[in-house]
C-alpha cells in the first residue's frame, strides 16, 4: 500500500527577522560601513534640517503687504502672498481670472469622471481631447458670449506653464507614436521622412527652435499673415518633445518579441489593428518611465519661453524679484518656484508608477 | 526526389487540394532555404513535417500564411495565390489558424480577450457572441476556469492550449502548428498533444511541424521529411517509419527514435 504524502506545516519566521527592530538592523546597521553611512546621514540631516526649518517656518513672516512687514530673521513669504496672483495668472486681468479657474475645475471634474464605472471611456476621452480644448480656448481667449478678449501676451505665470506643459504633452505623445511607427515602417519614404525629422530636431537645442518659432518664422511669412506667437511656441515645443518621445517609444517597439507581431499577423489583423490592439499597449507600458521622463523634461523646458519674451511662472518670479520695493527676495522666489516645479514633476512621477503597477499582468513577455 | 515520392507528394488527379506548393523557392539573403518545393495537401488531411533543425520545415509552414515570403514559384491556399496582394493575405489569414512554439499569447490581455480579439476585430462578431464562442473552445481545451486570468499566470501547457483555442476561434479551415510542444516541459506535452489529437479526429486540415513521432504515427495521414530545404520523402506513417526509402530519412529516424 502506498504511503500518503503530507507536506510539513509551515512554521512562522524567527522573531528577530520581522518587525521594526529587524528592519533597522537589516537596513541601517548591517555592516560597519552601513553603520557609518547611517550615522553620517543623520549628521548631514542635523546640519541641514534645523536651519531650513528655522528660516522657512519658525522665523518666517507669512503675511504682510510690504517688505517692512517682514521683521523676522527668516523668510519673507509675504512677498509670495503679494505677488501670488501674478505668479499664478501672469498679467491676466484680475476680474477675469475666474475663467482660468473655471477651466481648471472643469478639467478636474472631467478627469474625475473616469472613476465612474458606467461612463463610456472612449466618449469621455473624446470629450476631453476634442470638446474641452475648444471650451478652454474660448474661456481663456474670450471674444464669445460677452467674454472680454484677453490677448495671449497677457497670459503668464503658472497658468502659462501649465498650458505649455499640458498641450505639449498631449500633442507630442500621439505625434511621437506616429514618428516611432514611421521610423519602424517598411515604406522607405515614410521611414526617411521620420528619420530626418527626428534626427534634425534632436540635433538642435530647444532655444534655437523657440527662436525660430518666435523670430524667424514671422520674417518668412508674407505680410499680414502672422499667427500667434504662443501658438508658434507651442508648436515648437510639441515638435521638439515629439522627436524625443519617438525615440523612447521606438525602444519599446523594439523590445516586443517578434512572435507578438507574427501572432497578430497570423490572425489576420491589419497593420493598424495589430499596432493599436497588440503592439502599442505592450510597448508603451514598457517605456512608461522613459515617456514620463520626457514629459517631466518638457514641463521644465517650458521655462525657456522666457527667452522669447513670454513670462511663465519662473519668468514672473524673476521679474518680481527685480521689483525695487521687494529687493532681496530672490531666495524666497526661487524656493517657491522650486517647490511648484518639484510638486508637479513629483506628482507626474508618482502617477506613472501607479499606472505601471495597475498595468502589471503578472509577467513580462513570452 | 524520386518519381515515386513525387507521386506521393503530388495528389492524384481529381482530389481537392486546399494547399498547393508549386516549385516554391526561398532565399534568406544568399542562403537557399526552400528548394523546389512541390507539394499538395488536400482538405481534411493531417500532415506532419519533420526534419533536422535548419531544414526549412518551419519556413515552409510559415509560407502558407505568408509569415514568410517565397521568392519563386506559387503557393495556392484555398485557391487563392499568396502574393503581395494584401487583401489575399488577409483573407487567407482569416481562414488559417496558427500555433507557435512559444505560444505568443498577448500578455496584456486576459485569456478570454486573447481569444475574442480576432473574432471581434477581423470577423466583426458582436462581443457577446465572440465570448460565448471563446468559452466554448476553452471548454474544449479544458481550461474554461482560467478565462479571466492573464497568460503569465498559466503554465506552459495551459498557455499552449489557450493558443490552440485562440486559433480555433477564427473557425479556420486549416490549422498550422509550428513545433507546438518544443518549448514545453515533458509533463505538459501530453495535455497539448491530446487536444491536437482530438482536433485531428474531428477532421481539421492540419500541418504540424513536430518531433513527436508518436503523434505522427497516430494521427498523420502523411509524414513529410525535409532536409537542406528539400522534401526528401513524403509517405504514409506506416511506410515512413517502417520502410523509409532514403538513407537520409533512415539516418534521421534512427537518431530520434533510438535513445
Amino acid at each position: 500500500m502506498a504511503i500518503e504524502f503530507k507536506p510539513s506545516p509551515s512554521l512562522p519566521p524567527p522573531v528577530n527577522s520581522v518587525g521594526a527592530v529587524a528592519w533597522v538592523r537589516q537596513n541601517l546597521l548591517s555592516s560597519p560601513l552601513n553603520i557609518f553611512l547611517t550615522l553620517f546621514s543623520f549628521y548631514i540631516l542635523y546640519l541641514l534640517v534645523p536651519p531650513v526649518i528655522e528660516w522657512g517656518l519658525v522665523g518666517a513672516t507669512f503675511t504682510g503687504a510690504s517688505k517692512a512687514d517682514c521683521t523676522g530673521d527668516g523668510a519673507c513669504w509675504a512677498f509670495i502672498g503679494v505677488y501670488f496672483e501674478q505668479f499664478m495668472y501672469g498679467l491676466y486681468p484680475s476680474e477675469e481670472t475666474w475663467r482660468i479657474n473655471l477651466a481648471l475645475i472643469l478639467l478636474v471634474l472631467l478627469l474625475g469622471t473616469y472613476a465612474v464605472k458606467t461612463v463610456n471611456k472612449l466618449y469621455l476621452s473624446l470629450v476631453i481631447l476634442v470638446v474641452y480644448p475648444v471650451i478652454a480656448y474660448f474661456l481663456f481667449a474670450g471674444g464669445v458670449f460677452g467674454l472680454e478678449v484677453v490677448e495671449t501676451s497677457l497670459w503668464g505665470g503658472l497658468f502659462l506653464t501649465t498650458l505649455l506643459g499640458v498641450v505639449g504633452i498631449v500633442a507630442s505623445f500621439p505625434l511621437g507614436v506616429l514618428l516611432a511607427l514611421g521610423r519602424q515602417s517598411k515604406m522607405p519614404i515614410a521611414k526617411s521622412v521620420c528619420i530626418v525629422f527626428i534626427e534634425t530636431i534632436r540635433a538642435v537645442p530647444l532655444i534655437t527652435i523657440l527662436f525660430m518659432a518666435s523670430v524667424m518664422i514671422p520674417l518668412f511669412l508674407p505680410e499680414g499673415m502672422n499667427f500667434n506667437k504662443l501658438l508658434r511656441v507651442l508648436i515648437g515645443i510639441t515638435l521638439f518633445s515629439a522627436a524625443y518621445m519617438a525615440e523612447v517609444i521606438r525602444g519599446g517597439l523594439q523590445a516586443i518579441p517578434k512572435g507578438q507581431y507574427e501572432a497578430a499577423d497570423a490572425m489576420g489583423l491589419t497593420y493598424w489593428q495589430s499596432m493599436i490592439l497588440v503592439i502599442l499597449p505592450q510597448a508603451l507600458k514598457l517605456v512608461i518611465p522613459g515617456i514620463v521622463n520626457t514629459f517631466i523634461g518638457l514641463f521644465k523646458d517650458t521655462t525657456l519661453v522666457y527667452i522669447v519674451g513670454m513670462f511663465d511662472l519662473l519668468g514672473r518670479i524673476q521679474a518680481a524679484t527685480h521689483d525695487a520695493n521687494w529687493l532681496g527676495m530672490t531666495i524666497e522666489g526661487y524656493a517657491f518656484a522650486g517647490f511648484i516645479y518639484w510638486a508637479a514633476c513629483f506628482g507626474m512621477s508618482r502617477y506613472s508608477m501607479r499606472i505601471e503597477r495597475k498595468l502589471e499582468t503578472g509577467h513580462k513577455r513570452n | 526526389m524520386t518519381n515515386t515520392n513525387m507521386a506521393r507528394a503530388q495528389l492524384a488527379l481529381g482530389e481537392e487540394a486546399i494547399i498547393e506548393f508549386n516549385d516554391v523557392n526561398k532565399w534568406y539573403g544568399d542562403f537557399h532555404v526552400l528548394k523546389n518545393i512541390n507539394f499538395s495537401i488536400k482538405k481534411g488531411e493531417r500532415i506532419v513535417v519533420c526534419g533536422p533543425s535548419g531544414s526549412g520545415k518551419s519556413t515552409m509552414t510559415r509560407c502558407i500564411n505568408r509569415l514568410e515570403e517565397h521568392q519563386k514559384g506559387t503557393i495556392l491556399v484555398d485557391g487563392v495565390e499568396m502574393n503581395d496582394n494584401l487583401k489575399n493575405i488577409e483573407a487567407i489569414r482569416k481562414d488559417v489558424g496558427m500555433v507557435f512554439q512559444h505560444f505568443n499569447l498577448f500578455p496584456h490581455l486576459t485569456i478570454l480577450e486573447n481569444l475574442t480579439l480576432a473574432p471581434i476585430w477581423v470577423r466583426k462578431m458582436p462581443k457577446k457572441q465572440a465570448e460565448e464562442m471563446a468559452m466554448h473552445y476553452l471548454e474544449r481545451v479544458k481550461i474554461a476556469n482560467q478565462a479571466l486570468k492573464y497568460p503569465g499566470q498559466l503554465s506552459g501547457g495551459q498557455q499552449q492550449r489557450v493558443a490552440i483555442a485562440r486559433g480555433l476561434c477564427m473557425q479556420p479551415r486549416i490549422m498550422l502548428f509550428d513545433e507546438p510542444t518544443s518549448a514545453l516541459d515533458p509533463e505538459m506535452i501530453k495535455e497539448v498533444l491530446d487536444v491536437m489529437v482530438q482536433l485531428a479526429e474531428e477532421g481539421m486540415t492540419m500541418v504540424c511541424v513536430t518531433h513527436e513521432m508518436g503523434f505522427a504515427k497516430t494521427v498523420a495521414d502523411r509524414v513529410v521529411f525535409m532536409d537542406a530545404g528539400e522534401i526528401v520523402e513524403a509517405n504514409g506513417p506506416h511506410e515512413f517509419f517502417d520502410n523509409p526509402q532514403h538513407d537520409r530519412t533512415q539516418n534521421f529516424l534512427s537518431q530520434i527514435l533510438n535513445h
